[in-house]
């Protein structure tokens, strides 16, 4: 008798919980709204704007990358010819590709948030581009090229963490960032291979290196700056950088892949 | 039923087909943490973002990450099933007291497990949440391995048999055996929190020296004070060589997490191996509980027979 009631106590308790997280559960995804802007905005003159132009290189042997096994999701390995690799890239002449290179320190106020929109493609189960960087409050359009279903899944430590699926002819997701964070790793879970990394900026001072390992920073205001260089696989480098009026700078950074 | 109770009812106070349906659901129970433990190495937690459905229906396609998250989804509803069965059946079929309320604990066992698991989807995999549900897993899968145990015909002929004095050494041996239960399950949460990344490795690895270090005093306990029961003895053996198998996979898990930490994906040997290591840690929890009944089964209560029936369950 007393044991039964317990039993049902447990049960109540359950179906509390539950409906908790039910309510917990519906705004998982939303678009949040930027930061409100109470700072003047910060404009630069274009005829003083300073620019920073560099490569990224790596020395030393470029570690293997293994090839991704597709084999789980026979829709998207058929749209690839051979086992595509794995997305760290190295270019044949030791260049680095992939490395979020931004300001990150040495700039003051607001600067206008980019309405053109930054978009990040799934495509043959591969996130296209594998690093990306947005301003706090740009949107974010994130497409599904596939012919299967992803679920999108950033994991960023101050940003809200969230989970939304896109099946195969879905909508783009959108989303604004609220909050400054760098390389926010996404993934998907139903395909574990699946990796990019979201930089979120409260500036539009930020490059991601190409396929040569180049990089540019453009119309930047005169003055002294810490540039950092952040690799999901080599870490993170620090370079100071002053800069005048209209000034160009040429710098460099070296991994070391040992 | 209480007026048609035979001398044969007292002596067998559970069924035959109630032991094997326990057993059943115990070995179910098994498959499910292999199964749970797969989801959680092929990172596919949230590979199906809504809960209690799969995308919204009972059945989503199969692909990729999905296979073992719904997989898993569906296998945890089998035994969920098979729980009400065992608790009911139990109720019924059961003339001892404290057995019926295990078969209630299990079913509120299995749907606090339930919740649990749609919350750590719906949460996005909080690290308390998924640890307790690591947690409650392995309790649950020992409380049908318990019911399978104490409703075999063996087992309760065996205990007016074999009932025997307190042994004199302190702490006694039951203490030992419950105590290693606990250090064992404490060793069980330290995995979890490990794997759900919630504590450093170094817990982990305190907890598998006490494991190590109770498991071995019972074994040295029982060879020198009850080498010749056999039904202790090899037991308590048993558990040593699955522990010490154990330490070998979990240095084995270590490793392999080690040299595949830049890989693209789950690898199986990543997979097969850290998968091993959570289904052998319920294994291990659920022998040394088994060893505890055993244990206490001799020397718990020699005085009165141990299962008096206790009449007609109460109807509510
Ligand atoms: C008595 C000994 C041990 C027991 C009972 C035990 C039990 C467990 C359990 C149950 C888990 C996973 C929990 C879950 O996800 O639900 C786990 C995880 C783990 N254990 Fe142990 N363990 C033991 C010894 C060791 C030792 C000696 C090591 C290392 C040298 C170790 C390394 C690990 C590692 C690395 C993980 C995480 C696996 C992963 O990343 O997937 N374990 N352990
Ligand atoms: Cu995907």
């Amino acid at each position: 008798m007393r044991f039964s009631r317990s039993v049902s106590g447990w049960m109540m308790a359950g179906l509390l919980v539950f409906s908790l997280a039910c309510g917990g559960g519906e705004d998982a995804g939303e678009v949040a709204d930027a930061p409100e802007m109470e700072e003047a905005v910060v404009t630069v003159d274009p005829a003083k704007a300073a620019t920073i132009t560099g490569k990224v290189k790596l020395e030393g042997d470029p570690p293997r990358m293994p090839t991704i096994n597709m084999s789980a999701e026979p829709d998207c390995r058929g749209l690839h010819e051979a086992a595509p690799p794995a997305e760290v890239v190295v270019a044949p002449d030791g260049m680095l590709q992939n490395v979020f290179v931004w300001v990150k320190s040495g700039l003051e106020g607001k600067f206008a948030v980019s309405d053109t929109p930054a978009m990040l493609d799934q495509k043959g189960c591969i996130y296209s581009p594998h690093v990306l960087a947005v301003q706090t409050g740009q949107m974010l359009k994130i497409s599904n090229s596939d012919p299967t279903t992803h679920n999108v899944h950033p994991l960023p430590k101050t940003n809200r963490e969230w989970n939304r699926s896109q099946p195969a002819e879905g909508s783009d997701i959108e989303y604004k960032f609220p909050r400054q964070e760098i390389m926010i790793a996404v993934k998907c879970n139903i395909h574990p291979w699946m990796r990019s990394y979201i930089s979120v900026v409260n500036h539009p001072f930020f490059a991601v290196s190409g396929a040569d390992g180049s990089f540019e920073i453009k119309g930047l205001p005169a003055g002294s700056y810490t540039v950092e260089a952040v690799h999901e696989r080599f870490g993170s480098q620090e370079m100071s950088v002053t800069l005048g009026d209209a000034e160009s700078k040429d710098i460099e950074f070296s991994y070391n892949a040992s | 039923m209480s007026s048609a109770t035979t001398q044969a009812d007292r002596e067998y106070p559970a069924t035959r087909g109630l032991h094997l349906f326990a057993v059943f659901t115990a070995g179910a129970t098994f498959l499910l943490i292999v199964a749970g433990a797969l989801v959680t190495s092929r990172d596919a937690g949230l590979s199906v973002p809504d809960w209690p459905l799969s995308y919204g229906r009972l059945m989503p396609e199969m692909i990729g990450g999905v296979f073992y998250e719904h997989g898993h989804r569906m296998i945890a509803a089998f035994v969920g099933f098979l729980t009400i069965i065992l608790a009911v059946w139990t109720w019924r079929a059961d003339q001892r007291r404290w057995v019926r309320h295990l078969g209630w604990s299990a079913l509120a066992a299995v749907i606090a497990q339930g919740l649990l698991g749609g919350l750590t989807v719906l949460f996005l995999l909080p690290t308390a949440v998924s640890v307790s549900h690591a947690c409650l897993a392995q309790l649950f899968f020992s409380i049908t391995v318990v019911l399978g145990l104490v409703t075999s015909r063996t087992w309760c002929e065996q205990g007016r048999r074999l009932a025997a004095p307190w042994p004199p050494s302190r702490p006694s041996l039951p203490v030992l055996c419950v105590t290693t239960n606990f250090v064992t399950f404490g060793q069980l949460l330290l995995g979890a929190a490990l794997r759900h990344k919630g504590l450093g490795i170094i817990f982990h690895l305190i907890g598998a020296a006490a494991v190590a270090a109770m498991v071995f005093w019972v074994l040295a306990r029982v060879a020198r004070e009850h080498s010749g029961d056999a039904g202790i003895f090899s037991w308590a053996l048993a558990l040593n060589g699955l522990v010490m198998l154990q330490l070998l996979l979990g240095a084995g898990a270590y490793w392999i997490r080690e040299v595949t930490r830049h890989a693209v994906q789950p690898l199986w040997p990543m997979v097969v191996i850290t998968v091993g290591h959570v289904a052998l840690g319920a294994l291990i929890l659920a022998l040394g509980v088994v060893l505890t009944f055993q244990v206490h089964h001799r020397f718990g209560r020699q005085t009165s027979s141990s299962f008096e029936p206790e009449g007609v369950p109460a109807t509510t």
